[in-house]
């Protein structure tokens, strides 16, 4: 334990030093910000909380930009150690291989928390002072920046993973773009595109919740969009969650299996490394 | 080669080690065993294994087949974590972390193994840097970052030492300074595994060497034993009153090998077997031999005679 600890406060460090976070935080608390402003616009005649309607727009938004956040965080992790030798000596410390990829992780994961909580967390801050006030359904922010904070963790994982695969970070930056579009874009595109060309529903309801499921980004939106009271009416998807049985525990299975598996991938690979 | 160690209480033990990356054979049939207290040596050129070897013993990498043992136990396992421990490791052209600085290096280091940030402070000034330990490495000439690797090295007093290509880069005072804070290692029972090309060096240092050469061991053992192998001849210098050097000659007959008579002297090659009885014959020439020197063989040449395909 103490060994991830020192690995992951070295990564935390990087990330204070070369203010990545700090560009990271405002970052996210301006778009938080800006997207409060425009969500409240419409409040005022259809009794819907600003924050509700904030967390839509900030879900929606958090989908395309985490991952990239995440992504840009990661992709060098291995690869770059590799590229400039530093790998080499840490591996002779008394450090297991696990170790190194769990105090990276980690390491990255409070960099992440700190860039949503405090970038998202003030931009709540903002919010109630303009909303006169009022905290109501801070759960639900809360949970939109948590679940926020597990997406993250899962294009972290996601990122590792190509780091572990390629032989130059060069690849690895062409490879992490690639999984960003395939896994944000791409998947989407495609299965929305085949519900509209099947005319005869070969697909049915079933098959596609579950191709929805399965992909971390759209359970994500899922979460965010339908699962918490006061969000769903908003979002125009009420009822998806009650019709096909999908809970938020299932969803932040999906997610957490997201992380899990492409972790122990990396390691795998890793550990059959040669340096 | 004799391998007159015994394996049970060697620190370092490669038996019939083959190492293959992609269809490359990198190393093939390497043996040798390393006690406590040793320094070992191994010379080769660029590209003999040198640092591939190192890797093995370091668990970097995984023999092909064969085995390889550092203080009782595989390297490359993962519950090689506890020999890590007691081992240092300076690779060749060693990188550090360009944004943080020397202190922030050493310290992240230090705490991995354990020691204290205390110690830390010392090793910078015991390898002089002292003044540079608040800049960030990127700014690190590479004298100094090698002077940073050393010190990471030895953090913790080290029981193994692995040193690879030690001394590019350093000017020549600093090469001294390096090799006394090896020697101070060695005082307190440290065992080092050093490559060189520097033979000049590294010859009075070690133990014993290792020859490599396109990943097998051509020789191994200390200088005499070397020395044997290889039986180049001893030089023996004499000094010769001037105007005798004809008559001395002729005296010495055309049996003996004379390599070069200059206004100094005469330059004689003989083999170590015929050595004494060519020194009594010396001596007996009386007055006209006013000084003679024997040069034993260096390891420079050893190793040329190595390298040139004459194996044992």
């Amino acid at each position: 334990m103490r060994m991830i600890w020192i690995l992951a406060l070295k990564e935390l460090r990087d990330g204070l030093r070369n203010r990545w976070i700090a560009a990271a935080i405002v970052l996210l608390a301006a778009l938080a910000i800006v997207l409060s402003l425009m969500g409240s616009a419409p409040t005022g005649s259809v009794k819907v909380s600003t924050l509700a309607i904030t967390v839509i727009n900030l879900a929606s938004l958090s989908v395309y930009l985490i991952p990239l956040i995440a992504l840009m965080l990661s992709f060098d992790a291995l690869v770059g150690e590799f590229e400039r030798g530093t790998m080499l000596l840490l591996l002779t410390y008394p450090v297991t291989r696990w170790q190194v990829i769990m105090g990276k992780f980690v390491g990255h994961v409070m960099i992440l928390f700190f860039a949503i909580f405090a970038g998202y967390g003030s931009a709540f801050f903002f919010m109630v002072i303009i909303a006169d006030g009022s905290i109501d359904g801070w759960q639900t922010y809360f949970m939109m920046m948590t679940s926020s904070l597990l997406l993250g963790a899962v294009f972290i994982a996601l990122g590792y993973f190509v780091s572990v695969l390629v032989k130059e970070r060069a690849t690895a930056i062409g490879s992490a773009i690639g999984l960003w579009l395939i896994f944000v874009v791409l998947y989407d595109l495609v299965l929305f595109g085949v519900l509209l060309l099947d005319k005869q529903q070969v697909i049915g309801q079933k098959l596609f919740s579950i191709l929805m499921l399965i992909s971390p980004t759209d359970s994500y939106r899922i979460l965010n969009l339908s699962m918490f009271d006061g969000v769903s009416q908003s979002a125009g998807i009420a009822g998806l969650a009650s019709n096909t049985g999908i809970n938020s525990g299932l969803l932040f299975g999906v997610i957490l299996m997201w992380i899990i598996i492409p972790l122990l991938a990396t390691l795998y690979i890793f550990q059959q490394r040669e340096l | 080669m004799v391998d007159k160690e015994n394996k049970a209480d060697s620190i370092i033990s490669v038996q019939a080690v083959n190492k293959i990356y992609g269809n490359d054979l990198v190393l093939h049939d390497i043996n040798f065993n390393v006690q406590e207290g040793e320094c070992i040596v191994l010379v080769g050129h660029n590209g003999a294994g040198k640092t591939t070897l190192m890797k093995l013993m370091l668990g970097l990498a995984r023999p092909t087949s064969g085995n390889v043992e550092v203080l009782k136990g595989n390297p490359a396992l993962s519950t090689a974590v506890e020999q890590r421990l007691s081992l240092g490791y300076l690779p060749e052209s060693v990188a550090f972390y360009d944004a943080m600085t020397g202190q922030e290096v050493l310290g992240f280091y230090a705490d991995l193994k354990g020691v204290s940030q205390r110690e830390c402070r010392d090793l910078l000034e015991l390898v002089g840097l002292s003044d540079a330990y608040k800049r960030k490495i990127g700014t690190y000439s590479k004298g100094m970052r090698q002077r940073l690797g050393l010190a990471q090295a030895m953090l913790g007093d080290p029981q193994l030492l692995f040193l690879d290509e030690p001394t590019t880069g350093l000017d020549p005072l600093l090469r001294q300074h390096f090799y006394e804070l090896i020697d101070k290692l060695h005082k307190k029972g440290a065992t080092s595994i050093i490559s060189s090309h520097a033979l000049s060096e590294v010859e009075a240092r070690a133990n014993r060497f290792v020859i490599m050469k396109k990943g097998g061991m051509v020789a191994c053992g200390t200088l005499d034993e070397l020395y044997q192998i290889v039986n180049l001849p001893v030089r023996i210098q004499l000094k010769i009153q001037s105007g005798k050097e004809s008559v001395i000659a002729e005296r010495l007959g055309s049996n003996i090998n004379i390599k070069e008579v200059s206004k100094q002297g005469m330059d004689l090659l003989c083999s170590k077997e015929e050595k004494m009885s060519l020194l009594r014959y010396i001596t007996s020439l009386g007055d006209d031999v006013q000084d003679l020197q024997i040069i034993p063989p260096r390891l420079d040449e050893i190793y040329n005679h190595f390298m040139n395909g004459k194996s044992s």
